[in-house]
């Protein structure tokens, strides 16, 4: 037979963001459901044991499975229910208003999940190999950089002796340091652009210390070996284009790709929400609202965050604009776009309501050491921000106060380079 | 005169910083640093360099056979390996609570290892 419950507000994913976004639901006294296809509460942070998350949000240097353990505590604190092992398989909305989840789990089967508010906290997911291709043959030994962070540090497999990295984002660089204690040899980390696409930190603390070398512009040109990988082939980029002549060997077992994440909206894109080409996340106005009415989004599901830190404070600010929406606000209607210009690849969120004050957040597409972000409406800039240090590799933000943003029309984002002194 | 160069990882803008010294680093002189922080970085790097050490450790419970764990502070550089590879040979009972201290005072470091994550069972 197929269960029915009712909620207030039911949250799709225990990570930082599901749990921070339904202790603010259930603090306030809003009946709150939290679901997980996976066994227990923390989403990607369990598999991250190395340290640097939690500096700004608990003041405190911590590891993935602390931060997780200290927002979990305070999401039962609060009140709020888990359904663990249970899959959301999808959204619905009643002709009565009321949305539906239809979820499974192998051990109670299909049940039915009424609300009258939906918290997208589904995270994101690794680009792979396959959204690259990489020529060669498909021999074992070929992983994302976030599956084998799983099999070291909650499995406690060894996924070979002697690796390669593509890709320096920074799981990749965190992993060249887990798999190197570990006894694995890291031979080079492969990336295309002419920079790094992790943080200096990582750089320095999990290549450098262990002198890996990093191949900047260089490209995985071949992955080599039957059943197993026995080395890949690495040529230098010119122009972007990999100078075969000049390509040579890297023996090696393992090869990781660290290449990117995408937020994972098959479920949202479903149930009607539409998506942003730029994030892969939905579209949301400034009450972290989707385009579909009673369903919000927070965290990595919305946009890829680099700090752990700013998803719970995008996750806390979204719960409180579904409790007023609970309470009765209008929602959406009277907001105006916002749109992300020149140097910009995002902004978040994508609408705004005028006199209300709106935190906006950014990705830029260039490295610069002084970055000048401005607000533009109706021809005026509102407001202009600078930044000493600009990097696509961490996010920006921009708070706008209601005061400057009173007028109706679209508000224009751009990024320009200071004028030298 | 012995010199190396470094990058400050004390704030995104990751300054290159030059470093020149004579015997054990009397006189040390820091270059390439925009702000004292960089400086103070590049002398406890060249004189004493310590990192926070994260790991799994082996456990008795079937739910979570590998337990997160890691030093509660800095450890001097020279003695990460040796902590590793007790580590590795390490199989610890459950229950644990986040916290807990696995190795107390290693190798007179005065740094402990802690468990990341509690475990009932
Ligand atoms: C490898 C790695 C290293 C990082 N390092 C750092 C760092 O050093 N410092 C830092 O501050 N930040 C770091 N981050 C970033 C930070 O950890 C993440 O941005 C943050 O934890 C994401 O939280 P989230 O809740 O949005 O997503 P997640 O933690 O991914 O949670 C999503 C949850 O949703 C569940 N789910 C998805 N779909 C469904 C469905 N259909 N039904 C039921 N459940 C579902 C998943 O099982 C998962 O538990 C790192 C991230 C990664 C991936
Ligand atoms: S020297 Fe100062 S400005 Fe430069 S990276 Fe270090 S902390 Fe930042």
């Amino acid at each position: 037979m197929i269960q029915e419950e009712k909620y207030e507000v039911a949250v799709i994913g225990a990570g930082a963001a599901g749990l921070c976004a339904a202790t603010v639901c259930a603090s306030a006294g809003r009946n709150t459901l939290v679901v997980d296809r996976e066994e227990h509460p923390g989403g990607i942070l369990r598999q991250c044991i190395h340290s640097g998350f939690g500096l700004r949000y608990f003041k405190e240097e911590l590891t993935g499975p602390e931060y997780a353990e200290r927002v979990a505590e305070k999401a039962e604190r609060a009140g709020v229910r888990f359904r663990f092992g249970t899959t959301v398989v999808s959204i619905r909305r009643e002709t009565d208003g009321a949305l539906c989840l239809t979820s499974l789990s192998t051990a109670e089967g299909v049940r039915i999940i009424r609300a009258d508010a939906v918290i997208l906290a589904m995270g994101c997911r690794e680009r792979t190999r396959g959204n690259l291709a990489v020529p060669g043959s498909r021999p074992a030994g070929v992983f994302t950089a976030g599956a084998a962070q799983r099999l070291l540090n909650i499995e406690g497999i060894l996924p070979g002796k002697k690796a390669v990295i593509a890709g320096s984002g920074d799981i990749g660089l965190i992993m060249a340091r887990r798999l190197t204690w570990a006894g694995i040899r890291v031979e080079a980390v492969v990336e295309i652009m002419p920079y790094p696409a992790g943080l200096t930190r990582n750089i320095v603390q999990c290549l450098d210390d262990f002198h890996i070398p990093l191949l900047l512009e260089h490209s995985l040109v071949n992955i080599l070996g039957h059943g197993r990988v026995e080395a890949v082939e690495v040529a230098p980029l010119s122009r972007g284009v990999p100078v075969t002549e000049r390509k040579f060997r890297i023996d090696c077992d393992t090869v990781l790709f660290s290449v990117g994440l995408i937020p994972e909206n098959e479920l949202s894109a479903e149930a009607g929400v539409e998506l942003n080409p730029a994030t892969g996340g939905p579209l949301v106005d400034s009450s972290y609202e989707t385009g579909v009415p009673g369903i919000f989004a927070c965290g990595n599901v919305l946009h890829v965050h680099d700090l752990v830190d700013f998803v719970s404070e995008e996750a806390e600010h979204a719960a409180r604009m579904v409790l007023r929406r609970l309470d009765g606000s209008d929602g959406g209607s009277g907001q105006f776009p916002v749109r992300a210009e020149s140097n910009l690849k995002y902004v978040v969120p994508n609408r705004f309501l005028p006199g209300c004050g709106t935190r906006f957040a950014f990705r830029s597409l260039i490295v610069c050491d002084d970055g000048v972000l401005e607000a533009e409406q109706n021809g005026k800039i509102l407001l202009s921000k600078r930044f000493s240090c600009v990097r696509p590799a961490e996010m920006l933000t921009l708070e706008v106060p209601g005061s400057l943003l009173k007028e109706p029309g679209e508000l224009k984002f751009r990024l320009r380079k200071g004028e030298e002194i | 005169m012995k010199k190396r160069d470094l990058i400050c990882i004390s704030c995104p803008f990751g300054c290159r910083l030059h470093a020149e010294w004579s015997g054990t680093f009397e006189e040390l002189k820091i270059t390439g640093n925009r702000c004292p922080r960089g400086a103070a970085y590049a002398d406890r790097e060249l004189r004493n360099p310590a990192r926070i050490v994260t790991a799994v450790v082996r456990s008795t419970s079937a739910e979570h056979p590998w337990l997160p764990v890691r030093t509660d502070r800095e450890l001097p550089k020279p003695l990460i390996d040796a902590l590793l590879n007790r580590l590795y040979r390490m199989r610890v009972e459950v229950p644990v609570s986040r916290g807990d201290i696995l190795i107390e005072n290693f190798e007179n470091s005065s740094v402990n290892v802690i468990f990341s994550s509690t475990t009932t069972r």
